[in-house]
């Protein structure tokens, strides 16, 4: 579950940076690469726990898939804040700049 | 178990190596600015520096996420030794057998995605200048 929800936040993300023209100004390229070198690093985990079980990594319990679930959705988030992160320490826009010229 | 300690350590080689492109692509085009013709012609291509910062962004986001997800499982603790799986001897050679081979399998498919990417970006770029080339 948790590889299903940040690819499907990866595609998301990049379906935003496609379509917004303010790409560069919200680096939306950023948090995009942030979701894919996750899924990419998760898919070779599944790739490898899949080698090993086989059929039976779909068998999991309900308390399992919710915990992952929940796994996923809290990995969104952080890859949110660490893309905010980067966004307002780099400032594109100049925002924190002209704050404090006025100032 | 610590797999995503492979494409961190990619991750800080791939940092220095953008630092340096960076650095070195400054130093060339300082006097190309000062002489103020070729600006335009710089920007048309895609810089090393730039290709890097993809595979920064990609190696950075990957490790952020999975240390969280390692941190979620109990298998990071923000003490040390850090790695639970250091405390026991039996489970220190499991990490490094995962670290081997679903580490690497990580840093190789993150790297070759990143390798399509930049390639796929060359060809867009291409095409673009062969379109636009032509219209002139």
């Amino acid at each position: 579950m948790t590889l299903l929800i940040t690819i499907i936040a990866a595609i998301c993300a990049t379906v935003v940076w496609y379509s917004c023209d303010k790409r560069d100004s919200y680096k939306l390229g950023t948090l995009s690469l942030i979701y894919w070198g996750a899924s990419l690093m998760w898919l070779m985990d599944f790739v490898f726990e899949y080698a090993e079980l086989k059929t039976e990594y779909f068998n999991q319990s309900f308390a399992d898939i919710l915990n992952d679930s929940l796994l996923g959705v809290t990995v969104v988030a952080i890859g949110l804040i660490a893309w905010l992160a980067i966004l307002l320490i780099k400032d594109p826009k100049g925002v924190f700049k002209a704050k404090f010229r006025k100032q | 178990m610590a797999c995503f300690v492979v494409p961190a350590v990619e991750a800080v080689a791939v940092t220095a190596a953008y630092l340096a492109a960076k650095k070195h692509e400054q130093k060339i085009s300082a006097p190309k600015l000062a002489n103020g013709n070729d600006a335009p012609k710089a920007e048309a291509n895609i810089t090393w520096s730039k290709r890097l910062s993809w595979l920064m962004g990609l190696l950075w986001g990957g490790v952020l996420l999975l240390a969280f997800e390692h941190f979620w499982h109990g298998e990071v603790v923000p003490f040390p030794p850090f790695l639970t799986a250091m405390a026991d001897p039996e489970d220190t050679a499991e990490m490094l057998h995962e670290m081997a081979t679903v580490g690497v399998s990580m840093a190789i498919s993150v790297t070759a995605f990143w390798g399509i990417i930049c390639a796929a970006a060359q060809a867009k770029l291409a095409s673009v200048k062969k379109a636009l080339s032509q219209e002139v």
